[in-house]
């Protein structure tokens, strides 16, 4: 049982399901991040841990305790929003001690930890100013030193780095793990951002129409998707339609593609159950094809290297963006995208040798 | 849960608090709108004790009710039309070019929205009646034995109509052309249209919306007009004035009977207006495109010629003022055949601030004024806090109900509390109304709070919903978040509508001429009086005094909108 834990919770507007039974545990001190895409139920999700809206079914646990039906401002929870949510008739001191003072505390005590939870985002000095005159990264951080200043349970975040720009986002972000990690907070972090929720959570649910896909740490969603919208969501992926035709091997097994008909080997463990002649979709990284230019695979060959799962292919286009290349394949009707790093010898028409490598291959529901 | 009020939106304000609110406007709404108008209703179908259509059949087959009503909606179709050809072109103008002090005009154009329709018809029969100074001037001018013109009938409404009614358009319109994103018109032009293909089918579409509001608002404020029929329609009869008239001869059934056809008119028009508005409302996909910018007028004579239209536009709006200003310090008997007043005397100001009679009117005028404006504040941040919560069942209806006082004329709102407030009735819970002071404050309160809540709906609308959820999330309760993040964010556009609903009822006329008492006698009943005896500096004294207070207000309101 987790620290915060949801059971089976649904809710409807009207006639659409915005949450499907969703379950989830959080652990004390781990920083949790759901994605998805807009409109998967992901933050409809977090405004019923705040205790914005209450789920029709299902419910909500904290430190063992049933909190489903308790109102937001009992619950103790700071939250940051999308849009910040400053209240702009006060200053940044009084935006901060705005928890403080709704809990009665004096104000010798609401004064030092203002000053302390303003230090804490880098924005002592500041208390005087008002919300207006700050840049969006400062509102932001306004806004976490308000939601940290309650000393809160739990650490609510919609999608709260969205509206600023792409620079100002990936530094924020170290910052706010940092914080968070430093002050041991728990965390419930919405974006529909995958780097973001990558480089932030410990670990991440997935979302897709109000249900949960996936959940697992960064790697194990990356590097083992379970099914094909979460390989489709979560980076670039070629999906290839393929039936399974052997399990000649104990730690291997032969699928043949759709379009094509190439023979794959594929030497991974899950999905090894998957009933023979069944349809179904495997998945290999960009990064993950090797490419190989005629000599060049010619002379391995000669070497007695890798022939398995070499299919000839000819490029059809290569887009060059700095530190990788892109180049899209075409082998035998199959279209297949590599990512590599030396883009040389690299033209659109050329034949070439692309290799999937057996132990790179998934085979996803 | 899913009837009444639905308790997962308690995160705002906690059922037992909803529950009272909702009672304390159900029981306004049923006692200020339901009730008065539905006894209205049941009583015109009433005869001798049995329900019949008799009294329409009787009232509509006399000749003179017939042209009554068809009089107000011709004069009201009328004053569409003019107010539209003075006020779009007018729109278009301040909207599409840059000119020597634009802004100040443009300011300036919307001023008769605020000046009070009776205030408005005595500075017009200064300046245009027969025995005014334009008229007098042509006299002198032309050596002429008589007036040259007379300030009756048709003309004189409709001049007076667009004069007053004109702005509907003219800010209706300008805000519409402020929408509308300038890269449509460009688009239009670069597939080959020429600017006036762009005006007709790209402009003129999307500014329909706007018109068809304005329309209806001129529409539905002719239907009303009182003052004007009432001091220059001459022979012509329309229903507001036949209304007042069957209630002066103490013939109830023919007011009544009336007052539903006045009403069901206005009502009709709303509808039909809306129902067309809602075929086609535009919306646009991606309103990211700027507005078009002002073209400066370049060259000189356009220059020149734009900034004449300017000033003699302006002076000709300014102009009724003035000559209100000009008369009030006349002296009595000093403005007989001559142009202008001979002599110059600050005596009718000094009468209305040292005779206790003439100086109570202006207080009784603050004192309801006031009441009614701070009830209907009160009132509409209860409404707005209910209508708010989005899955409340009956805020539709709750909505619509509060329109209601605000999309009926005057007339009908004062003879509906006047007949169901006329005795208490301990079987509907009716009590005295009529003969007290407080018959008034309560009209208007009724006919003026749909514009606070407005506003305050406005305010509300446009804040953050997430500053009160993240005051929740913070600890704080209910009240708490009402007081110190809602009310805050509100109070400025709130204090704004009450401001204007408090100028506006300052010099209602059309209701207190039916239902004033002594006691609570409003300066525009003064007013009537002077003008009647003949004292017109005062009559101008107090027109000028109002004035100043409508101006004050609302510069302060201008003040706190900003």
């Amino acid at each position: 049982m987790g620290f915060l834990s949801l059971q089976n919770i649904s809710k409807s507007y009207g006639a659409t399901r915005a949450v499907a039974d969703v379950s989830l545990e959080v652990e004390a001190g781990e920083f949790f991040g759901l994605l998805g895409p807009s409109g998967c139920g992901k933050t409809t999700t977090l405004r019923m841990v705040a205790g914005l809206e209450a789920p029709d079914d299902g419910k909500i646990e904290l430190d063992g305790r049933e909190i489903t039906r308790l109102p937001a401002d009992r619950r103790g929870f700071g939250m940051v929003f999308q849009s910040y949510a400053l209240f702009p008739h006060l200053n940044v001191f009084e935006n901060v001690a705005f928890g403080l003072r709704a809990r009665r505390i004096e104000a010798g005590e609401v004064s030092r930890r203002v000053t302390e939870a303003l230090s804490m985002v880098s924005l002592s000095g500041y208390e005087r100013r008002g919300v207006d005159a700050l840049s969006g990264g400062q509102q932001q951080r306004v806004a976490i030193a308000r939601a940290i200043s309650i000393e809160p349970h739990l650490l609510l975040f919609d999608e709260p780095l969205s509206n600023l720009d792409v620079a100002l986002r990936e530094e924020t972000r170290t910052e706010l793990r940092e914080l968070v990690k430093r002050l041991k907070l728990t965390a419930l972090y919405v974006t529909h951002d995958q780097e973001e929720a990558f480089a932030l959570c410990d670990r991440i649910s997935v979302m897709s129409e109000g249900r949960i896909l996936q959940t697992g740490t960064p790697r194990e969603l990356y590097e083992q998707p379970e099914e094909v919208r979460v390989a489709r969501f979560l980076g670039r992926n070629n999906l290839i339609e393929a039936v399974r035709l052997s399990a000649s091997h104990a730690e291997a097994s032969m699928f043949r593609t759709t379009t094509g008909g190439h023979s794959l080997r594929v030497a991974t463990q899950v999905g090894a159950n998957l009933p023979l002649n069944k349809p179904c979709t495997l998945a290999i990284r960009p990064e993950h094809l090797q490419l190989y230019g005629k000599s060049e695979y010619e002379e391995r060959a000669r070497e007695g290297e890798a022939a398995e799962n070499a299919l000839p292919a000819s490029i059809s286009s290569v887009s060059f963006s700095g530190a990788t290349t892109t180049i899209r394949l075409e082998a035998a009707g199959l279209s297949l995208e590599a990512l590599v790093l030396q883009p040389d010898g690299f033209e659109p028409g050329a034949s070439v040798t692309v290799r999937l490598p057996p132990e790179r291959i998934i085979i996803l529901k | 849960m899913r009837n009444g009020i639905n308790k997962s939106t308690s995160a705002f304000i906690p059922d037992p608090s909803v529950i009272v609110l909702a009672l304390v406007v159900g029981v306004v709404l049923l006692y200020g709108v339901v009730y008065p108008n539905l006894h209205v209703l049941t009583a015109s179908l009433e005869r001798d004790g049995s329900w019949s259509l008799s009294n329409y059949v009787e009232v509509l087959s006399e000749r003179a009710v017939l042209e009554a009503t068809l009089s107000s909606l011709w004069l009201s179709v009328l004053t569409v039309l003019f107010c539209a050809l003075v006020g779009v072109p007018l729109a278009f103008l301040f909207e599409r070019y840059e000119f020597p002090a634009r802004r100040i005009f443009s300011i300036l154009a919307s001023l008769p929205l605020v000046l009070p329709p009776l205030v408005g018809t005595v500075a017009f029969i200064f300046l245009c009646g027969e025995s005014g100074i334009l008229a007098r001037a042509f006299q002198h001018l032309f050596r002429l034995r008589e007036a040259p013109w007379s300030l009756r009938g048709w003309t004189a409404m409709l001049l007076f109509h667009t004069y007053t009614m004109y702005p509907f358009f003219y800010v209706l319109a300008g805000a519409g052309l402020r929408r509308i994103d300038a890269s449509l018109g460009e688009a239009a032009r670069s597939l080959g249209a020429s600017p006036l293909r762009v005006l007709f089918r790209v402009v003129l579409p999307q500014l329909t919306p706007s018109l068809l509001a304005a329309a209806l608002l001129t529409f539905m404020t002719s239907m009303a007009s009182f003052s004007a029929p009432l001091f220059f329609g001459g022979s012509v009869r329309v229903l507001t004035l036949e209304i007042f008239n069957a209630r002066q001869r103490g013939d109830a059934r023919l007011a009544l009977t009336e007052t539903v056809l006045l009403a069901v008119i206005s009502l009709g028009a709303l509808v039909f207006f809306q129902r067309y508005e809602g075929t086609r409302r535009f919306v646009a996909a991606a309103m990211k495109g700027a507005p078009r910018r002002r073209q400066p007028i370049r060259s000189g004579a356009a220059r020149f010629a734009a900034a004449a239209c300017g000033v003699l536009f302006t002076t000709l709006l300014a102009l009724p003022v003035v000559t209100l200003l000009i008369v009030s310090f006349a002296r009595t008997g000093s403005w007989t055949t001559q142009t202008l007043p001979s002599a110059y005397t600050i005596d009718n100001y000094a009468r209305i601030f040292t005779e206790e009679d003439a100086l109570s009117v202006l207080f009784n005028s603050l004192e309801m004024a006031g009441i009614a404006a701070l009830l209907a504040l009160v009132w509409s941040l209860c409404v707005a806090s209910l209508v708010s919560r989005r899955r409340l069942r009956g805020r539709r209806i709750i909505s619509l109900l509060v329109l209601v006082p605000w999309a009926l004329p005057g007339t009908v709102v004062a003879v509906s509390i006047a007949e169901a407030y006329g005795q208490s009735n301990p079987m509907t819970g009716s009590f005295i109304l009529v003969g007290t002071f407080w018959i008034l404050p309560v009209i208007y309160f009724l006919r003026f709070m749909p514009l606070v809540v407005r506003s305050v709906q406005a305010s509300l609308e446009q804040m953050d919903p997430a500053l009160e959820e993240a005051a929740a999330g913070l600890g704080a309760r209910p009240f708490r978040r009402f007081l110190r993040v809602r009310l805050p964010l509100i109070w400025p556009g709130a204090l704004a509508g009450t401001l204007l609903a408090f100028v506006i009822a300052l010099g209602e006329y059309v209701a207190s001429v039916l239902v004033y008492v002594p006691r609570n006698r409003p300066v525009s009943i003064a007013i009537a009086a002077e003008m009647r005896d003949f004292n017109l500096g005062t009559a101008a004294a107090y027109g000028v005094l109002l004035i100043a207070l409508i101006a004050v207000s609302m510069t302060i309101a201008a003040r706190l909108e900003r």
